[in-house]
This record gives structure tokens, C-alpha cells and sequence, in this order.
């Protein structure tokens, strides 16, 4: 009836699960409750839930983000406390089967559930407001990434109280994936989150892409996007080549599993490097798929708060482009040691080396946009100093990881996880934040504590070098990544060091939940009534704050780079006058199928990790019939009408008068 | 090519440069979507290279493969993919009545298909040749079983539309889908061509 699943797969005797389960119940009955006290489910599931608007939507992805921010740093902090106990023969807090599903999880919810949702969410935000847009090419779909994305994460949470997450390492090497030595059904969890949340991945790649290619408001040519547009029309290139293999790769790897074929297995002609050559060449480029956003948000940044153009945007473009299309010739640098043979190492560590030329490119572009501005230092410029800084670091140990020589010695030390960490803390991390705070008032109209914010960024600075900077040492004293225990006694010193990091780290988090309290209390004091508190030079800026649903009243006209800032500049300067025309503007209308269709795909993973066949047809046929639902659906749109534009944006320039 | 049929057939941009034409950029999405499955694919004939000669002392490709057969799926999916494009014809000229008539000959085809290679796979694991035996077998289920996967959901979309179309005609909804269909179905016409080539011809020789 319940597949393998029965009440022994819930760990009784696993206090810190329990205490942690206890825990996140408490607080998801307190917020049920509060919801259900103050009667706002209607409200969540009109406003929210059901909503096609690309704005919510991106809110949403960001909030989800954060809170999975905080359980994979759970994790982290956990890894750091065991390696600064367990050393000379001491065995720590946590037993090996557990320690190993948490580096697993803490790498899956980091990298899927983390960083692609802020880069998804930021795009969601951004995209259609910079190339002034009313929504993104196909609404419907895009609330349905978002559901699938979420449904993937529910299942990863899921598998920390019912059953157990895979102990394999966050991308699952097989052999040790298959069922011969991982029997259970930690490797199953990992398989059905990532491939739902992986498709809804998919989905957001095409929708973004068609929407950057189709989108763009009169004038709006390509090489007048701006650069975060730009970025993220790379990433979403990426996406769209580069996902189709983790799909493909997964679905192997559960035909093994659940069918007993052997494409990765020990026997009968498997081939392990083929599992590592596939998952590597989607790996490879997702990191760029993270990156690229993070690079388009610094160029933002770094031009709007020195007043002037960013230098060199079409060296700018070109090596965004030139990166895009490099990420997907240097996957094999992943594995030099699994012995391809000293030419074919030769030619990917070459690959490897060329990457670093067009990202010094844009090094000096960001450099050299500084140089004679007028650098005002708010909260998003120092994620940004700080990012050049420490990327760059991270970019020169990467580089020699890519010596195949050199990697033969460090492959699978703590070198390797301190350069990641430095890329994408440094980068992914430093970009992401420095988004948020940048965009946070166009979403919601008032801006972020700066005190707050700067808190937070030192924290993360130190606390990144102390927790990071060891582990490069250890790694030349022979520290593997990975470990349990280890008996070298000589290494605890640093690995309390490295602790204590991650502990300002924590209070850098800290930093981040106390900035948006106080804001939201202090958000009248905050309040930008303008919908321009950067003085800032791209569309999404011409807009009230947050935008209206259909984003822009009159659709804009662009004749240059940073459009906005030359309308700004025109003699007279620009001026939000109240047009005397409205027309009616069409919308897409909310959808009921979208978070249907994610919950029949969660009941569907969840029935294929427990091997529960009858609910395997529940989750399948109610996705079939939800989209049939929505194919014969015609109410899919809707006219705002002009009376109603004319009213919105008339209450606008009241506020706006009265401020003046 | 698709493209502009639609957007000369479809004149609804009422409002002026605001309005985007919600058909032809359906049809673009499309594209891009069929370039992604193509990724997969293209995943999937790489494992085949890889342990196509992977038998583990199990058959090998010469042993089990019957080209007669193959060739006859192949021109049932060949056909059909000429039934479906005079199905397109009949929607340009607008006559509801032949598009119905085409996208059912094209459905039998397609069924035709599928029931063949249904048979071949059954047939094969009676044998005790099933994907389970080696790699080898199981990259040939998995390609050629993935591209029959996609023919099925060919086939259901081809019933969706043929209830669509004979509920309300041809029309803004209907003829992008239509559109849409079409290239799928092409497509998959395209990867059988090098499942033939790569993996049976390739394989028998």
C-alpha cells in the first residue's frame, strides 16, 4: 500500500533531526496559524500563489531563497563544528551516515535551491522592467516553474524527516549512486527534486529567453539592452542547452535505479565516466548560469552609483558572450585525474586558462568605471568591492586548478572547496545581495536599513576570510574534503579558525533578517515615492515603485544605452507628467493550474522515491488532466481598462506632487 | 518559415505597437524548446556512442536488429509526417473539414508506429534481450524508447487537437497550437532519421 514506506523511515533516534523537525513544525503551525488568525488565505492565494505577475513572482523565488539560505547554512555551520572536534581520533557529534547526507545537502540546497532561485528570482524582477515590457512571453508557464522549482524544494525538506537524503556528495557520483551501494532512498530524493525543479528550470530558460528576443520596447536593440539583460540572456542560453543533459543524465541514472539497466553500473558494460562527462557538462555551465546574473548586477551597481556609463559595455557584452560560449568546453577540468590522457587534459586545462581572459576583461571594465566617478559608497558598492576583490582571488586559484599537474596534487583537498567557495560566496553570494538591496525598492517602494546592510556585508567579508583562507593551508597539509574525522591534530587550530568564521557568517545572516525587519518597520520613513531612489539609468527605474501590474502605463521609447538617465539628461530633465491618452492594457489573467500543477508533480515525486505506484498515477493523471484543464481554458486574459490605468497612475502623481 | 505564415494569417495586433503578437511568439518559444529536446537527445545518442558496443557478453546490435521492420516504421513516420504537412496546407486554405481528415490519417500513422515498436521492444525482452541485460541494450531502449515516448505524446496532442478543432475550428488559439504540433511532429520525424541511421543502419552493418 505505502511502498518502502513505513514509521520506522522517520529517525526517532536522530535527536538533532527530531529537535529540528520539532522546531519547523512549531514555526509552520505559527505561521499557518497566523494566517489563518488574520484571514489571509484568500489573499495569499489570489495575490500570490495564483499570480502570473513576473514581480511576485520573482518575490517569491527570492523569499524561498532565503529561507533555504538558512537551512543550508544549518548545514554548513554543522560540517564546520564536527572537523573542529573531530580531530585525533575524536569522533565529533555526527555519526558518518549522517555527516554525509549533510555536505550533500548542504551542496543540492546551496547551488538549486539557493543560489538559482535568487538568480531566477532577480530576473523575474528585473528583466521585463529593463527592457520595458508588461510581462514575460508566456505568464502561465512562468508561474509554473515557479511551483515546479518549489515542489522540488518541499521534497528535498521532506527527505530530512521521512527517510534520509542521499550520502553521495551533492552530485551524486555513480557507481555510488546505484542501488548496490546506496540501497536507500536518500539517492532517490535527490534524483526527483532535482529533475521537477530542474524542468521548471528549463521552462524559465525558453520563457526568458523568447521574452528578451521578443519583447523589447521600441528602440530597445540588442546592443542597447542593459547589462544585467544582457547577462541574463546568456544565462538563459545556458539554461537551455545545458539543463536538457541534467535531465537526460538523471533520467539514466533512474533507469538504473528503478529498472535495472546499466548505463552507470559496475557491470554488465557501464561506464562510470559517462556519468561524470554528462553531469559535468551541465555542471559546468550552470556555474556561469549563476555567475553571469551576479556579473550583470555589479555592472549595474558599479555605473549607477558612479554617475557615469559603464566602461567599455560592448567589451562588456562580448565577453559575457565569450564566457557563455567557453563554459561549455572546460567541463573535463572537473576530472583531470580520472586519466583522459595528458592531451586531452592539456587542451581542457588551455580552455580553462582562456576563461580567465574575458572575466579580467570585465574586471577592468568595472575598475575602470570607477576611476574618476563620483563612487558613492551605499550597501550594494561594498558587495561589490568586495566581490572584485575576493573573485578575483577566487578566479587566480581556480586558475591554478586548472594546472592538470597542480590538480593531480589538489583534486579532492579542501583547496578545491575553498576556491569554489571563493567564486561563489565572492561572487554568486556577493552579487545576489547586492541585487537585493539594489532592487529591493523597486519592489516594494521603500529602501533597505543601510546600517543594516553594511553590517551585514562586513560580517560576510570577515567571516568568508576566516572560514575560507584556512582551509587553502590545510588543503597544502593534505586535508581532503569530506571528512568525517581526521587524526591529524595540527589541523584543529585551523579549523576553529575556520569555524569562527562561519560563525560571522551566521551573524552576517543575522545581519540580513534584521535589516528587512527593520526596514519594514521603518518603511514610511523609507518610503521612495519617486520609483528612482538611486538616481539610476535604466527603464525599471521610470516606473513607480512598486510598478503598477501592467509595469508602464505607455510603453517607453529608447534611443540609447541607459535610456533613462539620457531621458534624465535631456535639457529640461525628464518629468513624470500625467499623459492626457490611456488605453486599455492587456493582461494575462491569474492562474488556479500553476500551483495545482506543482503540487500533482510533488505527489509524483514523492510516490516515486517511496516506490508507492498507485500514487506515482495520482500525481501523473492529475498533471495530465490539470494541463488538459488549462489547454481548453480560454479565460486566460483580460483589458484593464483606460479608466482604470488613468486612475493608478493619477494616484501616483499625487504622491508624487505631494512630495515636491 | 512557420512563423510567417502566422503572422500574415493573423492580424489581430488591435492596439498598435503595445500588442505583441501572442502566436508567432508562442510558435519562437516553441523553437526554443524544440532545440532543448534536442539537447536530450543529442545526451542520449552521445550514451548510445559511448556503450553501443557495451554488450557484456549479450547480443549484439547485428544479432537482434531486423532492418525490413525498422524500414517499415520508418515510412510510417515518414508518411506521416506528409499527412501532417498536408493537414498545415488545409489550414492556410482554411478548410476545417481536410485538416481533420489529415490529422487523423496522420494519427494512424503515428499509431502504427508506435504499436510497431511496442512490439519490437516486447519482442526482443520475450527473448530475454530486455534493457536490464547490458549497457548496450540499455542505451538502445532508452534512445530509441525516449523517441517512441515522444510519438505517444505526439499522438495524444494530436487527439487534443483534433477535439479542439472540431469544437471550435480554426481560430487565434487553435492554429498557433496547430503550428506548433506540426514542428514537433517534424521534429521528431528528423531525430527517427538518425535513430535509423546511427543506430540501425550503423548497427546491422
Amino acid at each position: 500500500m505505502f511502498g518502502k514506506l513505513s514509521l520506522d523511515s522517520i529517525p526517532y533516534h536522530e535527536p538533532i533531526i527530531m529537535v529540528t523537525a520539532t522546531v519547523i513544525g512549531i514555526v509552520g503551525a505559527l505561521v499557518v496559524g497566523l494566517i489563518t488568525y488574520y484571514r489571509k488565505w484568500g489573499y495569499l492565494w489570489r495575490d500570490w500563489i495564483t499570480s502570473i505577475d513576473h514581480k511576485k513572482i520573482g518575490i517569491m523565488y527570492f523569499l524561498v531563497a532565503l529561507v533555504m539560505l538558512v537551512r543550508g547554512f544549518a548545514d554548513a555551520i554543522m560540517m564546520r563544528t564536527q572537523q573542529a572536534i573531530a580531530a585525533g581520533g575524536a569522533e565529533g557529534y555526527l555519526p558518518p551516515h549522517h555527516y554525509d547526507q549533510i555536505f550533500t545537502a548542504h551542496g543540492v540546497i546551496m547551488i538549486f535551491f539557493v543560489a538559482m532561485p535568487m538568480v531566477i528570482g532577480l530576473m523575474n524582477l528585473v528583466v521585463p522592467l529593463q527592457i520595458g515590457a508588461r510581462d514575460v512571453a508566456f505568464p502561465f508557464m512562468n508561474n509554473v516553474s515557479f511551483w515546479l522549482f518549489a515542489a522540488g524544494v518541499i521534497l528535498v525538506n521532506i527527505s530530512l524527516v521521512v527517510g534520509e537524503f542521499a550520502k553521495t556528495g551533492w552530485l551524486a557520483y555513480a557507481p555510488l549512486s546505484e542501488l548496490q551501494y546506496s540501497p536507500d532512498v536518500g539517492v532517490d530524493y535527490w534524483i526527483w527534486s532535482l529533475q521537477i525543479s530542474g524542468i521548471g528550470t528549463t521552462l524559465t530558460g525558453i520563457n526568458f529567453f523568447v521574452t528578451i528576443l521578443k519583447m523589447r520596447t521600441k528602440g530597445m536593440t540588442l546592443f542597447r539592452m542593459p547589462i544585467f539583460t544582457w547577462t541574463a540572456l546568456c544565462t538563459n542560453v545556458l539554461i537551455i542547452l545545458s539543463f536538457p543533459i541534467l535531465t537526460a543524465t538523471i533520467a539514466l541514472l533512474t533507469l538504473d535505479r528503478y529498472l535495472g539497466m546499466h548505463f552507470f553500473t559496475n557491470d554488465m558494460g557501464g561506464s562510470q565516466m559517462m556519468y561524470v562527462n554528462l553531469i559535468w557538462a551541465w555542471g559546468h555551465p550552470e556555474v556561469y548560469i549563476l555567475i553571469l546574473p551576479a556579473f550583470g548586477v555589479f555592472s549595474e551597481v558599479i555605473s549607477t552609483f558612479t554617475k557615469k556609463r559603464l566602461f567599455g559595455y560592448k567589451t562588456m557584452v562580448w565577453a559575457t558572450v565569450a564566457i557563455t560560449f567557453l563554459s561549455f568546453i572546460v567541463w573535463l577540468h572537473h576530472f583531470f585525474t580520472m586519466g583522459a590522457g595528458a592531451n586531452v587534459n592539456a587542451f581542457f586545462g588551455i580552455t580553462t586558462m582562456i576563461i580567465a581572459i574575458p572575466t579580467g576583461v570585465k574586471i577592468f571594465n568595472w575598475l575602470f568605471t570607477m576611476y574618476r566617478g563620483r563612487l558613492e559608497f551605499t550597501t550594494p558598492v561594498l558587495w561589490t568591492i568586495g566581490f572584485i576583490i575576493t573573485f578575483t582571488l577566487g578566479g587566480m586559484t581556480g586558475v591554478m586548478l586548472a594546472v592538470p599537474g597542480a590538480n593531480f596534487v589538489l583534486h579532492n583537498s579542501l583547496f578545491v572547496i575553498a576556491h569554489f567557495h571563493n567564486v561563489i560566496i565572492g561572487g554568486v553570494v556577493f552579487g545576489m545581495l547586492a541585487g537585493f538591496t539594489y532592487w529591493f525598492p523597486k519592489a516594494f517602494g521603500f529602501t533597505l536599513s543601510e546600517k543594516w546592510g553594511k553590517r551585514s556585508f562586513w560580517c560576510w567579508l570577515v567571516g568568508f576570510y576566516m572560514a575560507f583562507m584556512p582551509l587553502y593551508a590545510l588543503s597544502f597539509f593534505g586535508a581532503m574534503r569530506r571528512m568525517q574525522s581526521y587524526e591529524q591534530t595540527e589541523w584543529q587550530p585551523l579549523m576553529i579558525v575556520a569555524w569562527v568564521g562561519a560563525v560571522i557568517i551566521a551573524l552576517g545572516i543575522a545581519c540580513i533578517v534584521i535589516q528587512l525587519v527593520v526596514s519594514i518597520r521603518d518603511r514610511e520613513k523609507n518610503r521612495d515615492v519617486t520609483g528612482d531612489p538611486w538616481d539610476a539609468r535604466t527603464l525599471e527605474w521610470s516606473t513607480s515603485s512598486p510598478p503598477p501590474n501592467y509595469n508602464f502605463a505607455h510603453l517607453p521609447e529608447v534611443h540609447s544605452i541607459d535610456s533613462y538617465w539620457e531621458m534624465k539628461q535631456q535639457p529640461g530633465g525628464f518629468k513624470r507628467e500625467l499623459s492626457t491618452h490611456f488605453e486599455d492594457v492587456h493582461m494575462p489573467k491569474n492562474t488556479n493550474e500553476g500551483p495545482i500543477l506543482g503540487l500533482f508533480s510533488l505527489i509524483f515525486g514523492f510516490a516515486l522515491v517511496w516506490h508507492i505506484w498507485w500514487l506515482v498515477a495520482v500525481g501523473a493523471i492529475g498533471m495530465f488532466v490539470t494541463f488538459m484543464v488549462r489547454i481548453h481554458n480560454d479565460d486566460v486574459d483580460y483589458h484593464i481598462p483606460a479608466a482604470e490605468v488613468e486612475k493608478t497612475e493619477r494616484e501616483y502623481h499625487k504622491r508624487l506632487e505631494m512630495q515636491a | 518559415m512557420a512563423t510567417d505564415t502566422l503572422t500574415n494569417h493573423d492580424a489581430h495586433a488591435h492596439d498598435g505597437h503595445e500588442h505583441h503578437d501572442a502566436g508567432a511568439m508562442k510558435v519562437f518559444g516553441f523553437w526554443i524548446y524544440l532545440m532543448s529536446d534536442l539537447v536530450i537527445f543529442g545526451s542520449l545518442f552521445a550514451t548510445f556512442g559511448v556503450l553501443g558496443t557495451a554488450t557484456a557478453g549479450g547480443p549484439t546490435s547485428q544479432e537482434i536488429f531486423e532492418l525490413p521492420f525498422v524500414l517499415v516504421e520508418t515510412f510510417l513516420l515518414l508518411v506521416s509526417s506528409f499527412t501532417f504537412g498536408l493537414a498545415v496546407l488545409a489550414q492556410n486554405a482554411g478548410d476545417r473539414g481536410a485538416v481533420l481528415k489529415w490529422l487523423a490519417v496522420t494519427f494512424l500513422l503515428g499509431f502504427g508506429f508506435v504499436a510497431m515498436e511496442v512490439y519490437e521492444f516486447h519482442h526482443l525482452i520475450a527473448q530475454g534481450h530486455g534493457p536490464d541485460r547490458s549497457a548496450f541494450l540499455s542505451a538502445f531502449f532508452t534512445l530509441v524508447g525516449t523517441h517512441g515516448l515522444h510519438v505517444t505524446f505526439g499522438l495524444i496532442w494530436i487527439a487534443t487537437m483534433f477535439i479542439q478543432i472540431s469544437r471550435r475550428g480554426l481560430d487565434s488559439v487553435t492554429k498557433p497550437r496547430m503550428l506548433c504540433l506540426s514542428l514537433f511532429w517534424h521534429f521528431l520525424d528528423i531525430v527517427w532519421i538518425c535513430v535509423f541511421s546511427f543506430v540501425y543502419l550503423f548497427g546491422a552493418m
